[in-house]
């Protein structure tokens, strides 16, 4: 499941909603990854923007590699401005065991910050300034460059 | 007519081309003085689907989007 919301996610009512919704599945692990702004280098928060079709397509992807495995995966993410030490990110895999689970969450949150079509921006002084030195290049970049 | 999209922070308006591939696209892309330094780092999509590769035949209602490099979470 992928859900997007606009503004810092509430933690606490997806987790709880989440876990009510999945606890009775069957699965014995539920692994929770929550990515929350850090007050660092003068920001103010970030913000996000997002396209959702590809980024549907790369998550229907990976719940089918979960899938194959007995796992499920959940996943929530701001759009817009978020505030420092609040959260922009939640992912939390579902397995039948821990082993599976732990190594799915971090295969998945690697390959979401590769792969995932989301800008980020600094939000400074009421400026958004595009996280340019902190962005992954999209596998197949530079395809229309005269320099390829 | 295909429409092109500028995603994320490359902040350009949708434009609508006439093209047969997306070599049509790069040669009129490098007339484009305020894309080039753009092109460099974009992955390009049609249709929704990433492609690596310029020979695609591109119809008239296609759909083609410009990615610049990602930093979700």
């Amino acid at each position: 499941m992928l859900e997007l919301h606009d503004g810092s996610l509430h933690v606490e009512g997806i987790l709880s909603r989440w876990y009510n919704d999945v606890k009775d599945k069957n699965f014995g692990a539920f692994i929770p990854f929550i990515g929350i702004v850090r007050d660092e280098k003068g920001i103010d928060g970030l913000s996000f923007d997002i396209y959702e079709p590809i980024l549907k397509s790369w998550f229907d992807e990976w719940q089918e590699r979960a899938k194959q495995e007995g796992a499920m995966l959940l996943m929530a993410h701001s759009r817009g401005d978020v505030k420092n030490h609040t959260s922009s990110y939640i992912s939390a895999v579902l397995s039948p065991q821990r082993k599976v689970g732990l190594r799915l969450i971090n295969d998945f949150v690697e390959d979401f910050k590769a792969s995932a079509p989301i800008w980020k921006y600094d939000l400074i002084d009421g400026d958004r300034i595009y996280a340019k030195k902190r962005s992954m290049p999209l596998k197949g970049a530079g395809l229309l460059s005269e320099e390829k | 007519m295909a429409r092109i999209e500028f995603l994320g922070p490359i902040g350009k308006k949708p434009i609508e081309i006439d093209i047969n591939n997306l070599k049509d696209l790069k040669k009129i892309f490098s007339n484009d003085d305020d894309i080039k330094e753009w092109l460099k780092i974009c992955a390009v999509a049609v249709n929704d689907t990433i492609t690596k590769t310029l020979d695609l035949k591109i119809e008239p209602n296609d759909k083609i989007s410009l990615l610049p490099p990602v930093c979700g979470g």
